[in-house]
């Protein structure tokens, strides 16, 4: 017994060392780090930045992350590229603060360090990409839910967790802009954490304690779909529409069965394409991350940094029953 | 028999009492109608939590039931995909087979290879969410792909219930019977409560683990099925973090983590008592800030309820121990 465990040990072992990239030093190594790996949006980004490497030519595209959405996984992630002495970093974060000693010791170590989608405080990146801008996102998902109510009525918001930076900035940014949408009426804010089962519940929670909801507002790909499924179950299609952020894939289902007249989401390829292209212009084309630079991006045109360091890809896509057939095979 | 009784009606008591804020805040909730979809959205706990109960009589432990749910609901969901025509009775078979033959292999590790319990399935739960992953792609399994009848099932009314809260009716009714009446049953707490007694009574410990982890796997596969097709979704992170809620809800029941102590109605009242918070949080307009501490401190207090019960009627050997020690 105890010669066939050294043996199975001994076998992990080669097999983790052979797991090893091997090291093509002359291609320039960049790594798209995601929130998670698994979940669709950040393999339609990877798609995306497999486009940019191959325009480039001679980049080597790192695609990982950790197997669930903490800032833990994302530090070990982070320190074995540190390890790997990788050119650059893309990451999209699980946590604001948490990983900006990790990503400081990248930017010490020469690798240039970039966030994208979900943001690093300032001290933990040359520059962030986002999507589109959080004013306009706030715009258009509190639009697509008033465009089906010319009455007015009652709205509700399920986000993930509450500690989720994206969720609140867009939350924050909706509210600004309520006043434009006279007769909407936000009746409160409520957290999934990303998990089907508890946003499914305080989906059901909504309708119960709102007898007269109108809308549940999701940004985020997990409650949408979780908020749709409730609204079918509780045999309320027609009367709470859900909408949001979603992934057309995901949100086929939904549309087809009534529950979501439409919702909104930017194009993650270009999303992963344009971070690469950032990395990439930063790390070898010279490029300088300060206010008012203009970084070019490929086909995506150039990016204008503001004076946070942060600029905006584009506007989000409105997805409804008229395109979503076209669009549930590509992402 | 009298001390177990007490333990339940402790927890009857302060479902009760808990049930009566709720309805202060919130008169809905005590609805019939609703509190027979409590019981609904709860049966995946109660049917878990009665395998872990099994599981921990015999002083093993199974965090791997909630990444062994994850890939039985995936692999049913990507049967359904490949072979829509498959009729949905054959995948809850098969996904209930594979969830006895992944329980197995937890059960094998224990019983052949001697391994502790908490760091085989600690290793499995990695493999499984590993094995989601490969198998899958990384991909979702959407509602669009599945078919009607697959997505149908849990949610088509019987007698006025949905199929999903039969399937636990059912699992609760087969677990008493199985603990109560049958010989293997009873080994489960022989062997958890005394190893070596057990040992020379005739009891194969190592077989009777080995049987309990089979058992826990099973419900897993057929918790896996239901999961995925009530929330018409698979992807690699369902039920992330669920094994806990299973462990919480037994602790809760008063199923004792050193083994031989517990009861069917104590790991369904405790899988209650946790499915009635979760349900009613969302509705008593409760920050959320605050929703995790309270699910903690409701777990806290309901074991030191537990432990009290117990000591005043504890195992008289261990406390003379302790005083020796």
């Amino acid at each position: 017994m105890r010669v066939t465990m050294k043996l199975i040990s001994a076998t992990a072992m080669a097999a983790a060392l052979l797991a090893n990239p091997a090291m093509a030093q002359d291609d320039v190594r960049i790594a798209l780090v995601v929130k998670a790996l698994g979940i669709g949006f950040f393999d339609a980004a990877a798609k995306g930045a497999e486009e940019a490497a191959a325009e480039l030519g001679n980049v080597e595209l790192i695609y990982t992350g950790p197997t669930d959405t903490t800032a833990e996984g994302q530090i070990e992630v982070i320190n074995s590229l540190i390890a790997q002495q990788v050119d650059a970093i893309a990451i999209s974060s699980n946590d604001t603060d948490a990983l900006v000693p990790a990503l400081q010791k990248a930017m010490e170590r020469g690798i240039t360090v970039i966030s994208w989608d979900s943001g690093v405080a300032p001290a933990g990146r040359q520059m962030h990409l986002n999507p589109s801008s959080n004013p306009l996102i706030g715009n258009m998902i509190v639009k697509l839910a008033a465009d089906h109510l010319p009455d007015g009525g009652d709205v509700a918001v399920l986000s993930a967790t509450s500690t989720s930076t994206n969720q609140n900035i867009w939350i924050e940014e909706m509210t600004k802009v309520l006043p434009e949408y006279p007769g909407i009426n936000v009746v409160g804010t409520v957290y999934g954490d990303d998990l089907a089962d508890k946003s499914y519940r305080e989906a059901t929670g909504l309708m119960q304690t709102y007898p007269d909801l109108k809308a549940i507002i999701a940004p985020t790909s997990v409650g949408i779909v979780a908020a749709a499924q409730a609204v079918v179950d509780a045999g309320k299609v027609g009367q709470v529409n859900v909408t949001g952020l979603g992934l057309p894939s995901e949100m086929a289902g939904a549309i087809e069965s009534g529950a979501s007249q439409s919702f909104a989401i930017w194009n993650p390829i270009d999303l992963g394409y344009s971070a690469t292209m950032l990395a990439y212009e930063l790390s070898q084309n010279g490029a300088v991350a300060e206010a008012g630079a203009e970084i070019p991006m490929g086909r995506m045109g150039t990016l204008t940094l503001d004076e946070n360091m942060e600029g905006a890809m584009a506007d989000p896509f409105v997805y409804d029953a008229s395109n979503i057939e076209e669009f549930k095979s590509i992402f | 028999m009298t001390f177990l009784r007490s333990r339940e009606a402790v927890l009857t008591g302060a479902l009760l009492v808990l049930l009566a804020l709720i309805a202060t805040r919130f008169p809905g909730f005590i609805a019939p109608a609703n509190l027979a979809a409590v019981f609904n959205d709860t049966a995946p706990l109660i049917i878990l939590a009665l395998g872990q109960m099994v599981v921990i009589l015999t002083r093993c432990i199974d965090l791997s039931v909630a990444a062994n749910l994850a890939l039985c609901g995936m692999v049913a969901a990507l049967l359904n995909v490949a072979f829509p025509g498959l009729p949905v009775v054959v995948i809850v078979a098969a996904v209930t087979a594979l969830g006895a033959a992944l329980g197995a292999v937890n059960g094998l590790l224990v019983w052949k290879v001697g391994i502790p319990p908490i760091v085989v399935t600690l290793g499995t739960l990695t493999i499984f969410r590993g094995v989601i992953f490969l198998i899958s792609d990384g991909a979702w399994v959407n509602a669009h792909q599945m078919t009607d009848p697959f997505k149908a099932l849990p949610r088509s009314a019987l007698l006025g219930l949905p199929v999903m809260s039969w399937c636990a009716i059912a699992v609760i009714v087969g677990t008493a019977v199985l603990v109560w009446r049958t010989a293997l049953g009873r080994s489960f707490y022989a062997v958890g409560g005394n190893p070596h007694a057990a040992v020379y009574t005739g009891i194969d410990v190592g077989r009777t683990q080995f049987t309990a982890f089979v058992l826990s796997g099973a419900l897993a596969g057929l918790t896996g099925y239901l999961w995925v097709a009530r929330y018409a979704v698979a992807y690699v992170d369902i039920a992330a973090g669920f094994e806990l809620d299973v462990i919480a809800a037994c602790v809760i029941g008063g199923i004792g983590i050193a083994g031989g102590i517990g009861s069917v109605g104590g790991a369904v009242l405790g899988a209650l008592f946790l499915g009635v918070i979760k349900n009613a949080l969302p509705v008593v307009d409760i920050s959320p800030f605050w929703q995790m501490a309270i699910s903690g401190a409701a777990i806290i207090t309901a074991v030191i309820l537990n432990s009290r019960t117990r000591r005043a009627k504890g195992r008289l050997i261990l406390r003379q121990t302790e005083g020796h020690a």
